[in-house]
């Protein structure tokens, strides 16, 4: 491919928003000029153009993912992918294979993914299935808001080792970003109990997840790291966890920080009891402080496969569903649960977190500091974002699914009093531009000169689910992938990682450490670049 | 020369600190390793003459071996590929790749150990750990239906039983340790506490320990055939009930025994009610090095951790009707291809009388009862000692295998990624 001509543009990073102009492209990079005469052109009259899309944040690769595909063969029947001469066979449903899960990606326009839990010690299996993801560029934070290691360093005061090791840990593993799971509670989890609030001690360790949240947050800020802490925070889906949600932003006190999946951490109420929206207070908090950042984590209706890094919230949920349940502690660093769940329409609970959602989107004035996210799979299938987009831009539509909802729970919410429709370039703030400037991807999300040629171009359409489902060119490193819904060719892409500077001293100390408690050698554990990683990126840090 | 932490991938332990001497082109130790472990590495470090491929047992050329092998599978309507558990996991991404294009069956030998623990999880799901978390925190191990002793000889020194940890600081001293099984066997030395159950009474006990730990009442009758008195069951359900951090590693003595995935299912949810109150964890005790690796493989490209069948284009999964014993029974399967495997040792007799019938396609690292009928062997080199790769350990934690040793056969991944570019040629 070389150019796409007569195009409408959305291309906010560089303040395009729907005029038409012309894209070059060479060597996958956007170009300034036409590199001349030849090649490939689209004529995109009277369609959309814009950077491929990229989700910040979804559970794609992994041990748990994949206990959640062993766990659910009847999330697999009857959503098959037949193979064909150019794709892989794969099954789908909310925890679709790897192959299915590339291709889907790919024909909905999306060309980035990350991960967004891996633990440490599996870090190797990630990998191993990101290789075999296709179409996407790809990537994972690694998880450490509950690693021993780092606890028993907080508490001897020691914020350099803290530092260090995070280095070493983010280079061992070849991930991305720090992730702060429940950070503490997993830990308490471990003998059967959990953070309450971000000042409960971790017993045996003599940290809270205040600490926790704060050295992390320190050491990716001097690390550099293109993507800040990453954080899910205590108390995920317990009524009255908005405190703890404003808690973890203050205590971020200025520093940089990115919240997940806010929608399940935006509850009123008293814990155990019914809860109630508190978006308004959130994103008021979020909306005066720039150092924050958010996903939404948007739930929708229907069976899915709740799947987190955070044990204690997935014997909550098996409590409550009464469904299979799998849980994995994982030594000296996290844990793991999953549990089938059906969200329903009519159910009060199911209708306020569908609609604190949709505050968060509509309330949230800067869409540059908000993500489009269902924390796939966890609120809902990444396949349900076209949906999610008309949704928002379609304010009839929304009125229309309001009226299927539990409308008890609904008239406890700001929904129906939000007027608000996203415009086409606030949608593409929302799924490219503002995750891949979160992201520190600084060629993603853009068409500038020098960014990825990764570029969707949708055929206009009143019905925005219809539009933003099956886009006309999915172009990605400047080759056509899709065209009309069909897979052209197939690509794997790049696996993108960090690669920060430590005080090798730290060596010995770690060595120590996995010689006493781990089961798996010191030199056995990281990840080895060229085998792992066959077509991999380091994303420079900026310290 | 001197290779030091190389990880075994004999048993599911994957230990990875066997410090490996080559001299003269041959592993003449392996410190820190067990016997099974010695072993392995002595036997697969030895140089062979073996021909790299014989066809209808004449040495051929590896291209000869591919276009045989290939044609053959290729002509087939039902091949089935199995075994793939002492391989890597590279190797298993392409056998799936190419059962895909066969439009066949590919199962793993999950389907004839712990097949039935999948199938439970399926049902109830599953509370488990890594095993260092077992080292770190355990202080009640139990093992069912096991015989680590002399299945998996460092299951208990390195992870379960004398392993010190953050808070087992004194090893074995800190710990209860309980074996249920159908005799004593050589890990009764090992234990605290040992039950003997009669054999096919698994399910009834392990349904009685729930009801105990439950608080609700069993009568002795109740007890009666299973060989284990209410006493004994109540201490243990007592036991189970207060220990700090308890672990209930399962073996092939539950899986294949009566009851199948109901003893397993028995025995998830007894350790699900457990959680209620303790931490509690189950493990199956998982026996070839990379039969974990397979099931993650296939789970992660077809969604579906054994069993899978490719004959709609797309996979599907039924234990029974797509899983080896089944499809050789029944006479289905018009093609075998067996990768580290050794089907016509390990089969049932009702299975493997019928790979005389069918032309078998074998690649493996030595020779065994299955190479000798097979029409195309394809010797292999070894994953862990003459090939790199990836195998996982029992409790799915990832490993690096290193080479240690020159060899002159290709990997089981070259052979299978070149047998299924044949394959794409004659059958695209
Ligand atoms: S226990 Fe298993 S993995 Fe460990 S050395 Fe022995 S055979 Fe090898
Ligand atoms: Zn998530």
């Amino acid at each position: 491919m070389t150019r796409i001509i007569n195009g409408e543009i959305y291309d906010p990073q560089n303040g395009i928003y729907g005029e038409v102009r012309d894209i070059y492209m060479k060597d996958g990079a956007i170009t300034a000029e036409d590199p001349g005469p030849g090649g490939q052109t689209i004529d995109a009259a009277g369609m959309v153009v814009m950077p491929g899309g990229v989700d910040m944040h979804c559970h794609i690769a992994g041990p748990k993912v994949n206990v959640a595909r062993k766990m659910r063969p009847e999330d697999h029947r009857g959503n098959m992918l037949p193979r064909t001469p150019i794709t892989r066979s794969g099954t789908g449903g909310s925890v679709p294979s790897t192959f299915a899960t590339g291709y889907r990606y790919a024909v909905m326009g999306y060309t980035t993914a990350f991960d967004a839990a891996v633990p440490p010690l599996a870090a190797r299996h990630a990998h191993e299935e990101l290789n075999d993801t296709p179409m996407i560029d790809k990537g994972f934070f690694v998880l450490m808001g509950n690693n021993e290691f780092i606890m028993q360093r907080i508490a001897a005061g020691e914020k350099q080792q803290v530092r260090d090791f995070a280095a070493w840990l983010l280079q061992a593993t070849k991930a991305y970003a720090i992730k702060l799971v429940n950070p503490g509670g997993v830990e308490l989890w471990k003998f059967l109990g959990n953070a309450h609030s971000i000042d409960d001690e971790v017993t045996g360790f003599g940290v809270t997840p205040r600490q926790i949240i704060q050295s992390l947050a320190d050491a990716s800020l001097d690390l550099g790291l293109p993507h800040r802490v990453h954080i899910h925070c205590n108390n995920l889906g317990v009524a009255g966890n908005w405190e703890t949600t404003l808690d973890t932003m203050k205590a971020l006190e200025g520093r940089r920080g990115h919240l997940t999946h806010l929608q399940f951490h935006s509850y009123g109420g008293e814990p155990g009891g019914l809860f109630h929206s508190k978006t308004a207070d959130l994103v008021e908090y979020v909306n005066s402080h720039p150092n924050l950042s958010v996903d939404v984590g948007q739930v929708m209706f229907g069976d899915t496969t709740s799947m987190t890094g955070d044990g204690p919230l997935g014997y909550l949920l098996h409590q409550v569903t009464g469904r299979k349940w799998v849980n994995v502690d994982v030594e000296n660093e996290e844990g793991c649960g999953i549990v089938p769940i059906e969200y329903k329409d009519k159910s009060y609970v199911h209708t306020t977190q569908w609609a604190i959602g949709l505050e968060w989107f509509l309330m949230m004035q800067d869409p540059w500091r908000i993500a489009l996210t269902t924390d796939h799979p966890n609120g809902a299938s990444f396949m349900m974002y076209p949906r999610i987009i008309r949704l928002l831009m379609d304010r009839e539509f929304r009125k229309e699914m309001m009226q299927k909802v539990n409308q008890k729970a609904l008239a406890e919410t700001a929904l129906p009093d939000l007027d608000r429709e996203y415009s086409l370039g606030e949608i593409a703030i929302i799924t490219r531009a503002a995750p891949a400037r979160l992201l520190g991807l600084d060629h993603k999300g853009h068409l500038g000169v020098g960014a990825d040629a990764d570029i969707t171009i949708y055929d206009k359409d009143e019905d925005k689910e219809k539009m933003f489902s099956s886009p006309r060119y999915v172009i990605k490193g400047g080759e056509v992938l899709v065209e009309d819904g069909h897979i052209r060719e197939e690509v794997f892409g790049r696996t993108f990682y960090v690669n920060p500077s430590y005080d090798p001293d730290i060596e010995a100390k770690i060595q120590e450490y996995f010689d006493k408690y781990y089961t798996v050698r010191f030199e056995n554990y990281p990840v080895q670049l060229e085998h792992y990683l066959p077509r991999h990126e380091v994303v420079a840090c900026s310290a | 020369m001197l290779y030091e932490h190389v990880v075994c991938a004999f048993c599911g332990c994957v230990c990875d600190d066997i410090d490996v001497t080559v001299e003269d082109g041959r592993i003449t130790q392996a410190k820190n390793a067990c016997v099974l472990g010695k072993a392995w590495f002595l036997d697969h470090g030895k140089p062979t003459d073996l021909p790299a491929v014989r066809i209808d047992g004449q040495a051929a050329s590896l291209e000869e071996g591919i276009d045989a092998a290939a044609s053959l599978l290729a002509r087939s309507h039902y091949p089935i590929i199995y075994g793939l558990s002492s391989t890597s996991c590279e190797a298993q991404r392409q056998a799936v790749a190419l059962a895909e294009v066969l439009g066949g069956c590919i199962d793993c030998c999950t389907s004839v150990c712990h097949g039935p623990s999948g199938m439970a999880v399926q049902g109830v799901g599953e509370p488990t750990c890594t095993l260092g978390e077992v080292k770190n925190r355990a202080n009640l191990v139990i093992y069912w239906g096991s015989n680590p002793a002399e299945s998996h000889p460092r299951h208990m020194t390195r992870y379960a039983v004398t392993s010190r940890g953050m808070f087992t600081p004194n090893g074995r001293k800190d710990r209860t340790v309980v074996l249920v099984d159908v005799r004593p066997s050589p890990s009764s030395r090992a234990a605290d506490i040992q039950l003997t159950v009669r054999p096919g009474k698994d399910f009834e006990l392990l349904w009685a320990l729930r009801a105990l730990v439950q608080g609700q009442k069993v009568e002795e009758s109740s007890l009666a055939d299973t060989g284990v008195t209410l006493e004994q069951l109540v201490d243990l359900a007592g036991r189970m009930k207060s220990c700090r951090f308890g672990v209930l590693f399962v073996g092939q003595g539950l899986t294949q025994s009566r009851g199948k995935h109901m003893n397993l299912t028995a025995a998830f949810l007894l350790v699900r009610d457990l959680n209620r109150t303790t931490k509690f964890a189950l493990m199956p005790m998982r026996g070839h090095g990379n039969v974990t690796g397979v099931d993650n493989v296939l789970a992660w490209q077809t969604g579906y951790p054994f069993g899978v069948n490719f004959s709609r284009g797309c996979p599907r999964f039924n234990p029974g009707e797509f899983t080896m014993v089944d499809v050789l029974r029944r006479g289905e399967a018009d093609a075998v291809l067996s990768v580290a495997s050794d089907p016509v040792a390990s089969l049932p007799n009702s299975a493997r009388r019928r790979l005389a019938d069918v032309p078998v396609v074998a690649i493996d690292t030595h020779d065994s009862e299955t190479t000798r009928i097979a029409r195309v062997v394809f010797m292999a080199a070894t994953a862990g000692i003459g090939v790199e790769g990836t195998a996982y350990r029992m409790d799915n934690v990832p490993l690096h295998l290193s080479k240690v040793l020159p060899t002159p056969y290709p990997s089981d991944e070259e052979i299978l990624s070149r047998l299924l570019a044949r394959v794409k040629e004659m059958k695209p």
